[in-house]
């Protein structure tokens, strides 16, 4: 006996293991993430109750009607009760359904509160949602000044186009499972602090969302809403762009990247070197061929979505460059205003606050030598006089 | 019965005119109740296609038929058309054909009102659907017009506009309509809480629509003047607030909601006590909770902008109050399981789709629950999940309840049975598939798939693959449920004037079909 038991035990508990595994590999497909942070796990408890309140409702529920079903059916012969009234019944299904719901209300409300305590920060990013990507300002600490355009990764870009992705294994092989969640670049924050997010819209509202991190805020135009995170573990976390924000609403993805202080440390030094070489890049004068070949690099990255690869646009939201009176002829002075001012009203951003002086220099002499067009040059230093 | 035939044969000196002229000029509560029927079917089919066309570019992950900028003209157009061309529509063909028969009156009270509310109709959604032959297509924005993103619509911006203050003139003129006609016409002894639960459902319901149309007309016209008019209200740059436009919104919308199921409570609390052959389980209870959701539905519509960075208490506040509508949700269900219990039940179509909106309907309340819980909601919100809930229960909540009552009383408008074998096949299909469409797209906004995107990463591909099989089947299962009424109307079994044998009621009275007046003299209640 004490022999088949050990084995039945031993048999059961490697299909529980097997079961465990399998599932745990799916879980992640069926089920809220637990996250990295202790906002994410704590939201992620409770939806954890709430779905088994549900569940244990729900079979007591369905229960009673199945079992009312399979045994009060007229062709058993069954004949009907005539009640249609207990105040007592009532009372109980008022008053536990009360119970169940302030249980549940007092994790919530603890929660709630925790993840809107945007005090004590250790340091504070800037983000806005722009159609149709994210820009990051490090507003204070060691990385102040760092400014961050983050898109689409063009491979990612490409491959989205009409009939461009072919199989799915086609999209499987090329980018795992990353696929239109890979940005140029992302986010970077160091682990183990506080950072607290300032959040607004550039053009219309966008919402910032990491489920790792376990929520989503609106970017709002004319708003700035605040939340914020402490990432335990360095690692990569993508996330999307949550409200609908236009035409390419599903291809602006959000990767964080968090690294340990040190890593973190190294990578501020890099991007304010950076920043140090575009300064000094915009004080000098470009030539013809690499403005143009600058300029292709960021036109398709901020331009080819609206205005297309051949810039022939996508007509009347988007018009053509191909050939148009601004992008053409000897006065380049309205398409630099166009570009830094962008057109209100439109999907048309300004640019002034998105690019710096060489990348804005580079595009709009871009613009006017493709596709036949022949408006000349305009160097970065004309485009720091017009800020 | 045979009375009131009788009576109503007597005084009879016109019938409904002839031909084409007869829909057009019509007056009288069964052809109108007719024509919001057809008309909300038709809706039905055209929401249905566009839902087949998200659902084929959704199939697998990449861009394969459709451009990003039409793919959100369908969800946008898909969702208006369904709630405002399809299911409002057919509740408003249903308290037409209903509401006089079920309080002993010949007519609507309103009866040349009642031809104009419905004959506005098919020019909102004319001029809806013609936005797609215009310079920037169809509205893309989704179907809450959320500025700024809706103001970037094209050419057909004023028409969309346009169209959704004459669908909300249309409703308003039908729930006055229904408010006149159950205060003034009920037959001497109908007192109120004697009224069945769908004219009960359907006064509540009209009186929610006479309070939030005029708000969503009022926050449509807004967004007119900021586009046209140089007007500011929603337009931060100019000093307004796009998170007002929002609060707005939702002061309709979620009101709105309750417009969208309150009705489908009536009509399972009719239809669940006559195939239990019981009376309906705390009748009393099911009017007051009615009330108390109509109530509440006023002072939570800020759940749907948890994340909108509100303070943290307006988010405790509107959190507790979404809580509470769990409480007299619950009464609903509980009273409808108890009408069950110790009946002598059979399990006719009605019946089964009754059935299958409570346990269906009521997976929908669960996730509404989630959704309610604020830290939680801020990973749902805008994803999947919420996808999910609302066609939980929109469609085998308030679709299901359209359903049911179509086979439920289709004999009693046409005089003919259905053929109960299809109805069956028509709705174990449905269920099976509507359950393959919608369930796993819980599992893919818990995953983490943001909602109205075209394309999305690899590792969601099963679950939409799954999800898009479930709504062809789905969708094509629905043109059985046309095949099974077009049969009945050219032709069936004789109906009973019962019909069935557990039904009580003043419209199992009257012949199948019933009389073109449908109470010609008052009825005695007992
Ligand atoms: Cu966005």
């Amino acid at each position: 006996m004490r022999v088949r038991g050990s084995v039945a035990g031993t048999g059961l508990s490697a299909v529980l293991a097997l079961a465990a595994g399998s599932a745990l590999a799916d879980w992640s497909l069926l089920n809220m993430r637990d996250g990295v942070t202790s906002t994410s796990r704590a939201v992620h408890d409770l939806h954890m109750i709430i779905l088994w309140v549900c569940v244990v409702i729900g079979i007591v529920v369905f229960g009673a009607m199945i079992y009312a079903m399979l045994r009060h059916r007229k062709s058993k012969g069954a004949v009907a009760a005539q009640f249609h009234e207990s105040t007592a019944m009532e009372v109980i299904w008022t008053i536990i359904p009360i119970v169940i719901l302030v249980s549940m209300a007092i994790p919530a409300t603890k929660t709630l509160l925790a993840m809107e305590d945007t005090s004590k920060a250790d340091m504070s990013i800037k983000i806005t949602g722009i159609q149709w990507k994210w820009k990051y300002d490090y507003i204070d600490g060691e990385a102040a000044g760092i400014s961050l355009i983050s898109s689409l990764h063009p491979d990612h870009n490409a491959a989205r186009l009409r009939g461009a992705s072919g199989s799915v294994e086609n999209l499987r092989e090329q980018f795992g499972d990353t696929y239109l969640r890979e940005v140029d670049n992302p986010l970077v924050i160091p682990t183990g602090q506080k950072v607290r997010f300032l959040l607004t819209g550039a053009d219309v509202i966008h919402s910032w969302w990491v489920p790792d991190l376990g929520w989503k805020k609106d970017a709002i135009p004319g708003f700035v809403n605040e939340s914020w995170t402490r990432v335990d573990k360095p690692g990569v976390y993508r996330g999307k762009c949550a409200e609908l924000c236009g035409k390419d609403h599903g291809f602006m993805p959000i990767v964080v990247v968090a690294m340990a202080p040190d890593d973190y440390k190294a990578w501020v030094v890099r991007q304010k070197a950076h920043v140090a070489q575009a300064a000094a890049a915009a004080d000098r004068v470009w030539s013809k061929e690499d403005l143009i070949a600058r300029g292709q690099d960021v036109y398709r990255t901020n331009c080819a979505a609206c205005h297309q690869p051949n810039g022939q646009g996508l007509p009347p939201a988007f018009p053509a460059l191909a050939g148009s009176p601004i992008s053409n002829g000897s006065d380049a002075s309205q398409h630099v205003e166009a570009v830094m001012s962008g057109r209100p009203g439109t999907a048309m951003a300004a640019y002034k606050g998105l690019l710096n002086d060489v990348d804005l220099a580079a595009v709009i002499t871009y613009e006017r030598n493709a596709w036949g067009n022949s408006g000349g040059v305009v160097q970065p230093a004309e485009i720091k006089a017009a800020r | 019965m045979s009375m009131a035939t009788a009576t109503h044969d007597a005084d009879h000196d016109h019938g409904p005119a002839k031909g084409l002229k007869r829909w057009i000029t019509t007056t009288n509560h069964k052809d109108i109740g007719t024509l919001y029927l057809v008309f909300a079917l038709t809706m039905f089919f055209i929401g249905g296609a566009m839902a087949m066309v998200i659902r084929a570019e959704l199939f697998q992950p990449g861009m394969q038929l459709v451009d990003p900028q039409f793919f959100n003209s369908m969800i946008t157009v898909h969702a208006l058309v369904m709630i405002f061309g399809a299911v409002m529509p057919a509740f408003t063909g249903l308290a037409n054909w209903l509401i006089p028969m079920m309080i002993g009156a010949p007519d609507m009270a309103l009866p040349r009102m009642n031809n104009l509310s419905f004959w506005i109709l098919p020019f909102a959604f004319t001029l809806l659907l013609s936005t797609f032959f215009m310079e920037g297509g169809g509205p893309a924005g989704g179907w809450t017009l959320y500025p700024p993103l809706s103001l970037q619509m094209g050419e057909g911006f004023p028409f969309m506009i346009f169209a959704i203050h004459l669908a909300g003139i249309s409703s308003i003129m039908g729930s006055i309509n229904v408010i006149v006609t159950i205060l003034n016409m009920r037959a001497p002894g109908m007192t109120l809480m004697k009224m069945p639960l769908f004219v009960w459902t359907w006064l509540i319901t009209a009186y929610l629509l006479i309070a939030t149309m005029p708000v969503l007309a009022g926050a449509v016209t807004m967004l007119l003047t900021d586009k046209f008019a140089g007007t500011s209200f929603f337009n931060a740059a100019g000093g307004g607030d796009p998170v007002m436009y929002q609060h707005i919104f939702w002061f309709f919308g979620h009101p709105e909601v309750y417009i969208l199921i309150l009705p489908a409570f009536g009509i399972i609390s009719a239809i669940v006590p006559t195939f239990a052959r019981k009376p309906l389980f705390g009748y009393s209870s099911m009017v007051y909770a009615t009330t108390s959701i109509a109530f509440l539905s006023f002072i939570v519509w800020a759940h749907h902008m948890f994340t909108v960075g509100m303070p943290v208490v307006g988010e405790l506040f509107f959190m507790y109050a979404t809580m509470m509508i769990a409480v007299p949700t619950g009464v609903k269900v509980f009273n409808w399981v108890s009408t069950m219990w110790k009946g002598a039940m059979s399990f006719e179509t009605p019946m089964l789709f009754a059935i299958g909106f409570i346990m269906m309907f009521t997976i929908g309340g669960f996730s509404g629950l989630m959704l309610a819980i604020a830290p939680a909601d801020f990973q749902y919100h805008d994803t999947y999940f919420v996808v999910a809930h609302f066609h939980y229960v929109l469609v085998t909540g308030a679709i299901y309840s359209i359903m049911a009552a179509t086979y439920y009383w289709l004999p009693k408008w046409t005089g003919k049975m259905y053929d109960e074998r299809l109805g069956k096949i028509h709705f174990w299909v449905s269920t099976l598939s509507v359950n393959v469409l919608f369930f796993p797209q819980h599992f893919l906004g818990l995953a983490g798939m943001p909602r109205r995107i075209p394309d999305y990463s690899v590792q969601f591909a099963d679950w939409n693959m799954v999800s898009s099989i479930g709504g062809f089947v789905f969708g094509a299962s629905q043109l059985l449920f046309l095949w099974v009424v077009i049969k009945t109307v050219r032709g069936g079994k004789k109906a009973t004037d019962r019909v069935w044998e557990g039904a009580n009621g003043l419209e199992w009275t009257l012949s199948s079909p019933p009389p073109y007046h449908s109470f010609s003299e008052a009825p005695v209640i007992k």
